[in-house]
């Protein structure tokens, strides 16, 4: 009788400890929460904020308004809709291009076997552990020396941005794909070889498909990057109606920021809120491709 | 420990090519003809080093498609071309770049230096000069008309001997009562403003060779004699009026005192730029500045994301905590905004009058962190922002880690008796460690490189005093490179932004090559392929 009342306490207490354990941690999740998510409610509620400074904001805005999205949207000085466009076609452009070419180099990679290969394979590992940056004043001048010879891919000019992203896609994504090729089955290969299918028919008909759901996280991650890119974008392109969204985002914030700031949180906002939802809606998938590349790499 | 196989396999010998030989050889001719014209234009321009690379690039492609072994490589041509072109023709030049003065006063080849330092004249003792007036065909072509002291008249084309005409010869108008003509045929008269708009005017030389006239400013033109002549046996530039001998003293023509021509140009320096980084005076204290800060953000940085990503996902880490989906999504939150943007809001909140912070700060305690003024806060605000922006992925790969770690680990602690700290420290960490090791080094490179971050919150700021190239308390190594290379206001020298970027090269590579060593990732990887 006594036992039994004596192991209910016990199992009361458990109960009770593990509680309490829930309930301090749930606590420090919520300031967790608060420091995550505050920066991006302040920059929401900025945008609504009427005044459009930064010196009158609170994080409910009084009167909030859609005025700095009007601003934003016909403002002469902030072609919005031109940035965001720019931004949009470099990183498609890239984005399908890079995957393109990474694709099927990773697919030369996994099955076939030539001299040099495994040499080539490191040194892509290796080129990517540079990062590009460090580059930038010879990329920045060779541009220009290609802009001398063919305007169209000079300086100032999405063609010749999209080149020196292009540039980099023989990079890590080379071994992720390859990984994925080496997983599929080489029999497949070869009854198809058998029936006289050629190495390209054997690529496009029956690896590429295969690889799709692979294929599109790789391509939302990369398009993310090149929408994110600034530094060489912000080098290479000179004028504002070129410009990326973030690049025009980033020189708009230079100049008056502080009464400028409700017009920025709206351009800020409006431009991370694709980006956001992609993240946000495939997170399984595209964390899964995050981590798996950055660990293989 | 390379394991390659020396030849083709069977397999591809059989295999049919991806375009047919004559599709192959239609290519070639026309990619050949096109690449012989681009060289061509790039030679001509002076780009000799961008030149050699497209050539050395269509060489290749062309061996790539004729020869039968490199058929695999036909797969990944464009790949190859675009990664030699824009990535590592890139890096070759900023390595030969490093070795020259390239930068601010040394712009231009040495050629180019020459022609533009021959173009200066000078006025001999026996020279005569006169005043000016000029005259525009509607081609293009002009004509001055000169008085000499005496107010005799004079006709000067270009290439043509001087002339004294009268009214009437030589299509000379009638004079006005300062004895220039009042038209000259095919030419129309220039008034003085027009001749002191008309920019080309200046550069010509009137009258036949050896005895040109040019103006010199807008009251006068005069015989002029080029000042300098070039000795290319001295290399160096003998100036005709003094007689002083400027010698090519490392891109400049520099006379004994120490003057020195503009322009300079482009010279090869050796090791300068490099014994500068290590040795100069006046950089070493802003340098050490930066290096040591460089290494202190990488290392903080890693410690406190590491930590609390770990952290976070140490205590999640239970299968049955409620809301646990919906808590994730929130966390990684700084994670889907774009960082550009976030650091932007983050310069914003920090406001040291305006921002949301500072001005709840100051309200509670009647004071704020100065985060842009005072160089210890400024780290520590970039310390924060950059915590804000890195820990959900920290958090994330470690959760995923700990997925991978397995109870019976525990279990045995458990009966053990070790405690919950003993399980994490002796059990959790050491896996954990393993498993996202390969990860930490990479995010220490990173951040080594963090130019966003930095360039973005502050810039570098607060600047060091007395520094003598534009730097900053919060500068890291890339950041400077990039106000040596771009920022324009004081001295741009790629040739030292190159030589630092290569160092970086070094420290970054030395990092990553010990990663490999240190996870023996290179056996993995061969073991993977």
């Amino acid at each position: 009788m006594s036992n039994v009342s004596l192991v209910q306490r016990a199992s009361n207490s458990a109960r009770l400890r593990r509680n309490l354990s829930i309930g301090i941690r749930l606590v420090i999740a919520i300031l967790l929460i608060i420091f995550s998510v505050f920066p991006v409610l302040w920059m929401i509620s900025a945008s609504f904020n009427p005044t459009g400074s930064l010196a009158t904001q609170t994080l409910i805005p009084p009167n909030a308004g859609l005025d700095n999205y009007r601003k934003l949207l016909t403002s002469q000085e902030f072609p919005f809709w031109r940035w965001m466009w720019n931004s949009i076609k470099i990183s498609s452009i890239t984005s399908v291009l890079s995957l393109s070419i990474t694709t099927v180099a990773a697919y030369a990679f996994s099955r076939f076997r030539f001299r040099g290969r495994l040499t080539m394979l490191k040194g892509i590992l290796l080129l990517n552990v540079f990062p590009g940056l460090l580059a930038l004043v010879a990329t920045f001048l060779m541009i220009s020396q290609l802009g001398d010879v063919f305007p169209a891919f000079g300086l100032n000019t999405h063609a010749s941005l999209i080149l020196v992203y292009l540039g980099g896609a023989m990079g890590i994504n080379i071994w992720l794909i390859k990984g994925y090729i080496d997983t599929i089955p080489r029999d497949i290969d070869e009854s198809a070889m058998m029936e006289g299918a050629s190495d390209w028919q054997i690529f496009t008909m029956l690896i590429l498909p295969l690889l799709r759901p692979i294929l599109i996280v790789i391509a939302i991650i990369s398009y993310i990057g090149t929408y994110g890119e600034f530094v060489l974008a912000r080098v290479l392109l000179k004028s504002s109606e070129q410009y990326t969204l973030m690049v025009g985002l980033q020189i708009f914030a230079g100049a008056q920021f502080q009464q400028r700031w409700g017009v920025f949180a709206a351009g800020a906002l409006l431009g991370a809120l694709p980006i956001m939802l992609i993240y946000l809606l495939l997170q399984d998938h595209i964390i899964g491709g995050l981590t798996q590349g950055a660990v293989k790499g | 420990m390379t394991v390659f196989t020396p030849s083709v396999s069977d397999k591809t010998k059989t295999s049919s090519p991806i375009l047919g030989l004559v599709g192959r050889l239609a290519f070639l001719v026309v990619l050949d003809a096109a690449a012989l014209w681009f060289v061509a234009r790039l030679m001509s321009l002076g780009y000799f080093p961008f030149g050699a690379a497209v050539s050395m690039i269509t060489v290749a492609v062309n061996l790539i498609l004729l020869i039968k072994k490199a058929y695999p490589l036909r797969w990944m041509v464009i790949g190859l071309v675009l990664m030699v072109m824009f990535t590592i023709y890139p890096i070759v030049f900023t390595v030969w770049v490093a070795f020259t003065n390239y930068g601010e006063g040394h712009l231009v080849t040495k050629q180019q230096a020459i022609a533009q330092i021959l173009k200066a004249k000078y006025l001999p003792a026996s020279g005569q000069s006169y005043k000016w007036t000029a005259f525009r065909s509607p081609t293009g072509e002009y004509a001055l008309w000169l008085q000499d002291s005496a107010g005799n008249g004079y006709l000067a084309k270009p290439g043509e001997p001087l002339l004294q005409p009268q009214p009437g010869e030589a299509g000379i108008g009638q004079l006005d009562e300062k004895g220039i003509p009042q038209s000259i045929e095919g030419y129309q008269r220039l008034n003085v403003l027009q001749a002191a708009a008309d920019k080309t005017l200046t550069e010509i030389q009137f009258g036949e060779a050896g005895k040109t006239i040019q103006i010199r400013s807008p009251g006068e033109a005069a015989e002029l004699l080029p000042l300098y002549v070039y000795d290319e046996a001295q290399d160096a530039m003998i100036n005709q009026e003094t007689g002083v001998v400027y010698r090519n003293l490392r891109g400049s023509f520099t006379a004994p005192g120490g003057q020195s021509l503009q322009p300079g140009f482009i010279a090869p320096v050796q090791f300068d730029n490099f014994r500068d980084f290590f040795l100069s005076p006046a950089l070493r204290g802003p340098l050490l500045r930066v290096v040591a800060w460089n290494f202190g953000f990488a290392f903080f940085s890693l410690l406190l994301n590491f930590s609390l990503g770990l952290a976070i996902a140490v205590l999640f880490n239970d299968p049955r905590f409620p809301f646990k989906k919906i808590i994730r999504s929130l966390l990684i939150i700084p994670y889907t905004v774009p960082a550009l943007i976030t650091i932007l809001i983050w310069r914003g909140m920090m406001n040291p009058q305006l921002g949301v912070i500072n001005r709840t700060m100051n309200t509670l305690f009647g004071w704020s962190p100065p985060w842009f003024t005072d160089e210890w806060w400024a780290k520590i605000a970039i310390l924060l922002v950059n915590l804000w922006l890195s820990y959900p992925y920290f958090m994330l790969v470690c959760s995923g880690a700990l997925q991978s770690i397995s109870e019976d680990y525990y279990a045995a602690a458990q009966v053990d008796g070790a405690s919950p700290w003993q399980q994490f420290r002796y059990i959790t960490l050491p896996l954990l460690l393993v498993a996202v090791g390969p990860l930490l080094v990479a995010s220490f490179t990173f951040n080594f490189n963090n130019f966003n971050l930095i360039y973005l919150f502050n810039a570098g700021g607060p600047p060091i005093a007395g520094a003598p190239t534009p730097a900053g308390h919060t500068d890291i190594l890339i950041s400077y490179v990039y106000n040596l290379a771009f920022s324009g206001s004081r001295g741009i020298n790629y040739g030292f932004a190159s030589a630092i970027t290569i160092i970086i090269f070094f420290i970054v590579g030395a990092i990553t090559l010990f990663q490999f060593r240190y996870t023996r990732m290179w056996e993995e990887v061969s073991e993977n392929v």
